[in-house]
């Protein structure tokens, strides 16, 4: 058993291909599918094809910890198969305990058996946040803790690659007040490349894209938060549809009135499009149908570090947390009597200097 | 916490905090102050009705100085109306407002904001230009004004570069911009800023001043 699965990596990929019955034609019009969402020039989709039929298919271990599995339904969930589930051809998904048959012991033995025999060279996929409370004891899987789980397979992967928001920047579990002490991988791995591809769910092409990317030219350039700027690299509000709108300053101001039904602006009802970074607005979801300001709801942003905590999802991005009307009138209080108090000091002067 | 958590949080809320105590605090502290006693013989008595004519007449110059002062009137306006236009009609403006307030009011559309924003930066600059050449104005200025002038300045300068989306990550450029509106309200009541409200008791004082003289107001 061992062995046959030995010989499926070392067979490349492109003769992989061809056993599975996929044309030469279908595999580059993937890589100019996967080369132009990341913008990269036409010759890079020719490259990549050469490249990837080349190459073995890449070991990938993926983890999946503190999570709702929308991570993997999100990359599962592929309209057009020749598409995205192509990434499956692509690597040798060696450990996912969503997806794979094998289960309990068996399922760890090919874990254990992939982690030896590549050692050093296969890429880890997170999904999901790692608990720290009381030890890690809040998520733990076949017995060990998430956080004794990650740090075992992190020393032998090549590179680390969070998907989602929960593994890239802690989440939803991570929110305030994060009973279970969640974290990110990016807080507990310091010494690997990571690169973080958030969202709650993230898109489906961009998952495949950075893959691609990383299997052909290796890691894409990342921003300040670790996410490829290829995909992350404008705001929602930047390539928003919706935009004209903003800038004729013509806004919905609730989700049921004229400017709602017109399809304006939602800025005012809460969207965080102009403060997030993704590729809803490009790529869309669904094969390309739509992203959720088409269908009428402001961005929350969720591929950003802290989305669940940054104020309320329907509290426009300007209105912040200015303090209370108390506060501002025990301001008000404290400085008039600070006025009267200087006014009668200055009355005392004056009338010594007179006398 | 961010830095553009901070400035939507703490940082708006302190400075709003200074902002209210240093304007009760410098406004009772003047008007409080113990009246001076007139001893000269009034030419008619001063009235409430002369205080609050001296308050708005004095937003136009009498007519033999219109036309000698025309180019800094000219540009006071511009700027002040600018300023006006930027701050009360830009649709985020209002919706910080509404939050606080509960008030509302229709928005401009983002071009005019920016016509406004750029007119005021540039009457801001023909009046800082103005104050470096003008030997008269350049002794008499002090640090207060050239602080005052860059105060405010700041705000519609960043506010104008993040609404351009010129300098990224947006979000740093909405901080800076958040952080220059704290800073003016915070510099606001203890400088010459404070003229924004101190306006219009010193012109009543002084428009009820002139009609005791007798002075045509």
């Amino acid at each position: 058993m061992t062995d046959l699965k030995h010989e499926v990596i070392e067979e490349t990929l492109g003769q992989s291909l061809i056993k599975q019955g996929i044309t030469r034609r279908t595999f580059v019009k993937f890589c100019t599918t996967v080369a132009s969402a990341m913008a990269l020039p036409p010759a890079a989709a020719q490259a990549m094809a050469d490249t990837l039929s080349k190459a073995q298919r890449q070991s990938v271990i993926w983890l999946s910890f503190q999570e709702c599995t929308g991570c993997t339904e999100s990359i599962t969930r592929s309209h057009k198969p020749s598409l995205e589930s192509l990434i499956f051809d692509f690597v040798s998904l060696d450990y996912h305990h969503t997806l794979q048959a094998a289960s309990g012991e068996a399922a760890e033995k090919a874990r254990e058996q992939a982690m030896e025999k590549h050692h050093g060279k296969y890429i880890l996929i997170v999904d999901g946040s790692i608990p720290m409370k009381d030890g890690g004891v809040y998520s733990t899987i076949a017995g060990i803790t998430n956080l004794d789980m990650l740090k075992q397979v992190a020393a032998g992967a090549a590179a680390i690659v969070s998907v989602g928001t929960c593994a890239a920047y802690g989440g939803l579990p991570h929110a305030d007040p994060n009973p279970t002490g969640a974290v990110a991988v990016s807080d507990i791995i310091k010494d690997k490349p990571i690169i973080n591809i958030p969202g709650c769910p993230p898109i489906p092409v961009v998952i495949t894209g950075v893959l691609a990317h990383v299997l052909t030219f290796g890691i894409p350039e990342l921003d300040e938060h670790g996410r490829p700027k290829v995909f992350y690299g404008d705001t929602i509000h930047d390539r928003c549809y919706r935009r004209p709108f903003y800038d004729k300053g013509l806004f919905a101001k609730g989700f049921d009135d004229e400017g709602a039904r017109k399809g304006w602006c939602l800025y005012e009802v809460g969207c965080k499009g102009p403060v997030t970074y993704n590729a809803c607005a490009t790529t869309k979801w669904n094969n390309g149908t739509s992203f959720p300001i088409q269908s009428g709801h402001g961005c929350i942003g969720c591929s950003e570090p802290d989305f669940w905590d940054k104020g309320g999802f329907y509290k426009a991005l300007p209105q912040g947390s200015w303090g209370t009307a108390e506060g501002i009138a025990a301001a008000a209080a404290v400085g008039a009597a600070m006025g009267i108090g200087a006014a009668a000091m200055s009355k005392t002067h004056q009338k010594s200097g007179d006398s | 916490m961010s830095l553009l958590e901070f400035a939507r949080g703490p940082g708006l809320e302190w400075s709003l905090i200074i902002l209210v105590l240093g304007v009760f605090w410098r406004l009772l502290g003047t008007l409080l102050l113990r009246k001076k006693q007139d001893f000269s013989q009034a030419k008619q008595e001063a009235t409430a009705g002369g205080a609050v004519r001296t308050v708005f007449n004095r937003f136009w110059p009498k007519p033999q100085f219109t036309l000698k002062i025309s180019f800094t009137l000219f540009m006071a306006y511009v700027m002040h109306v600018g300023l006006f236009v930027v701050v009360f009609f830009y649709a985020p403006h209002i919706l910080v407002i509404e939050d606080m307030t509960g008030l509302s009011w229709p928005g401009l559309p983002s071009g005019m904001i920016m016509f406004a924003g750029a007119a005021t930066i540039a009457s801001m600059i023909a009046l800082l230009v103005r104050r470096m050449t003008n030997p008269v104005l350049r002794t008499i200025s002090t640090f207060g004004d050239y602080a005052a002038w860059l105060v405010t300045l700041l705000p519609v300068l960043t506010g104008l570069m993040a609404h351009a989306h010129m300098l990224e990550p947006y979000e740093t450029m909405l901080a800076l911009h958040m952080l220059s509106v704290e800073l003016l309200f915070v510099w606001f009541p203890f400088s010459k800023l404070m003229h924004g409200v101190l306006f219009i008791p010193s012109r009543a004082q002084l428009g009820a001043a002139f009609e005791r003289r007798g002075v045509k107001i």
